[in-house]
């Protein structure tokens, strides 16, 4: 399925990427590219197939629903771009 | 020869018995990896952290206590989280990351006494063939073609990982591989390289790229020192919750060069249209090396081959596109400069386009797409349907009595960095060809290299195990090493 520029502006939209609009024939014409590669699927039956969700076949392990770590709110700031008051900082969200 | 160009193995004994200090190896690989900045291989060094690993290990060993990595030089992908150094998977979003925490591999490896040299280039989040998407600019291969300086790529993603170690500038180092970028960089730098079979080493603190799909490895210079660097690798860690809970056999006692009696199979799907001669050739002789070590070799169909890459880059950018949305310019790495009313949104859009480059967008993009309401369906259930059936061909094989199964590592020898500059991304795809069905099937797999071409250039061959089979695996790899006698090196010119 050949991927159109408003589909392009769509999905770059979605994923939270920037993309000008001068840019946005070449990322379709890239994605479509890409898309068409993807087509050949088409030519295997999977009928009756189930999904496959995990690569080796295991029960996840539980663990007690206890807390295992904390009080590090020091160190889980250190990176962060804008910290203050111990609080992650980012441009104002509710007017 | 300076310590620097030792295997693990040699390294070891000489350490054990006193031979050399873990800080005079350690010094020659330093003084190796300063003349080696023409490789751009080492992206940051940790001189200091190396010197005091060694010293610690020293002491170890002095004191009698020598676990088998004790003392060990290595360079680290910079896709591993290192504790207080700069860990940023080759890309402008992580830059300024320094994670407050050590990757539980990394973490294992000093726990052995290794000693961390620095951090390895790589392909952007590991995204690439080519090590050509990094922050830092290319890594270059040592090798060249005859009567040629034309710069060659080490392959990718583990570029950085196969030059340094092809160079002699570590003993090893660690790699990681999604859909190949261990086993192919391997195979372009004639060394060897091993992804376990999944669940078998922890995730934890790698950055993630397809998490059904990541698995880390041992780059090295021979199969011992894979079986050596993979057991203290290995094991289980609570916290990846796919990380297996089952016991690790001893790699090194497996490798008794004994393989009489086992059947490897050909996949008649991996002989495609178009593959060089000399690909073909070298798989021939592969054949005749392992039937001549006594094992029955068997023609074999793994009928869904052909769908392995479509549904590869079909799951790999769906996974990548959840994993990378961490990275909003809030909690670590990058952040954009805003302008005068840009909201949160805005800071997300142009936070990750400045800081994610133009491959690593791409498949974020495609991968948000295969995701999207209406689409879902039609390309991701699809492409995990065709994984199961890839999956299936193998499992049938090995139910037919099939010991492990050999192929061409890569479909070509490396290529010259930019050679594949106009290409269109999937003719770059295409180099993981024979590597991506062992990442969607979860099986190990190993590239050992086996020859040179015509512009003498190696060239690998890849050996398929069952599932927890690396002990059986790494013993017929070690066979196929040593009927191949591959001892070539890189001339230096770097």
């Amino acid at each position: 399925m050949a991927i159109d520029i408003d589909t392009a502006r769509k999905v770059a939209k979605l994923a939270r990427i920037r993309v000008e609009e001068a840019d946005l024939p070449r990322l379709a014409d890239q994605l479509s590219g890409i898309l068409g590669f993807m087509e050949e699927l088409n030519e295997v039956d999977v009928t009756g197939v189930e999904p496959m969700t995990s690569v080796t076949p295991m029960r996840l392990k539980r663990r007690a629903d206890v807390v295992t770590d904390g009080n590090i709110q020091a160190q889980v700031l250190k990176n962060a771009p804008d910290a203050r008051e111990g609080f992650f900082a980012v441009p104002k969200v509710v007017e | 020869m300076s310590a620097n160009t030792w295997t693990i193995a040699a390294a070891r004994d000489a350490l054990r018995k006193g031979e050399i200090s873990a800080v005079d190896l350690t010094m020659s690989c330093l003084t190796a990896i300063d003349a080696g900045d023409g490789l751009n291989a080492f992206v940051h060094k940790t001189p200091e952290i190396a010197l005091e690993q060694a010293r610690a290990a020293d002491a170890r060993l002095k004191g009698g206590e020598t676990p088998a990595m004790c003392g060990i030089p290595l360079g680290i992908k910079d896709l591993f989280c290192t504790k207080g150094v700069p860990s940023q998977a080759a890309s402008n979003i992580l830059k300024g990351f320094k994670p407050e925490y050590e990757s539980t591999v990394t973490s294992k490896l000093f726990e052995a006494g290794a000693v961390m040299l620095g951090k390895l280039n790589m392909d952007e989040f590991a995204m690439g063939s080519s090590n050509e998407t990094s922050c830092y600019g290319n890594a270059v291969s040592p090798w060249q073609r005859k009567g040629s300086n034309v710069q060659l790529t080490p392959g990718g993603s583990s570029g950085g990982s196969a030059s340094a170690v092809a160079a002699d500038l570590c003993l090893a180092a660690t790699g990681t591989d999604t859909g190949g970028s261990i086993r192919q960089p391997a195979a372009f730098t004639g060394i060897v390289g091993i992804k376990p079979t999944y669940g078998r080493v922890s995730r934890w603190g790698i950055v993630a790229f397809a998490s059904s799909l990541d698995q880390a490895g041992p780059m090295t210079k021979s199969v011992r020192d894979a079986a050596i660097m993979l057991q203290v690798m290995c094991g289980h860690d609570p916290k990846d919750s796919t990380s297996a809970d089952i016991p690790v056999p001893d790699f090194e006692a497996a490798l008794t060069g004994d393989i009489r009696g086992k059947i490897i199979g050909i996949p008649k799907e991996y002989r495609m249209d178009g593959m060089p001669e000399e690909i073909e050739a070298l798989w021939a002789q592969g054949i005749e090396m392992l039937r001549d070590a006594g094992a029955e070799v068997r023609d074999i169909s793994l009928p869904h081959t052909k769908y392995a890459l479509p549904a590869y880059y079909v799951i790999a950018p769906a996974e990548a596109s959840s994993n990378l949305a961490r990275y909003d310019g809030v909690r670590y790495g990058h952040r954009a400069k805003l302008a005068q009313g840009d909201g949160i949104t805005e800071m997300y859009e142009k936070t990750r386009a400045e800081g994610f480059g133009p491959e690593v967008q791409r498949r974020i993009m495609v991968g948000t797409y295969v995701l999207s309401a209406g689409f879902y369906d039609a390309y991701y259930n699809r492409a995990r349907k065709v994984r199961a059936l890839i999956k299936r061909d193998f499992e049938v094989v090995f139910a037919e009595g099939v010991d492990a199964i050999l192929t061409p590592a890569t479909p070509s020898a490396a290529f010259g960095l930019g050679e594949m500059a106009d290409a269109d991304p999937v003719q770059m795809y295409l180099n993981d060809v024979f590597t991506v069905t062992v990442n969607l099937a979860g099986l190990p797999g190993i590239s050992v290299p086996v020859g040179l071409d015509g512009q003498g250039l190696p060239l690998g061959l890849q050996l398929i195990g069952r599932p927890w089979e690396e002990d059986a695996l790494l013993n017929y790899a070690h066979v196929l090493e040593s009927r191949a006698g591959f001892v070539a090196k890189a001339e230096k010119w770097w």
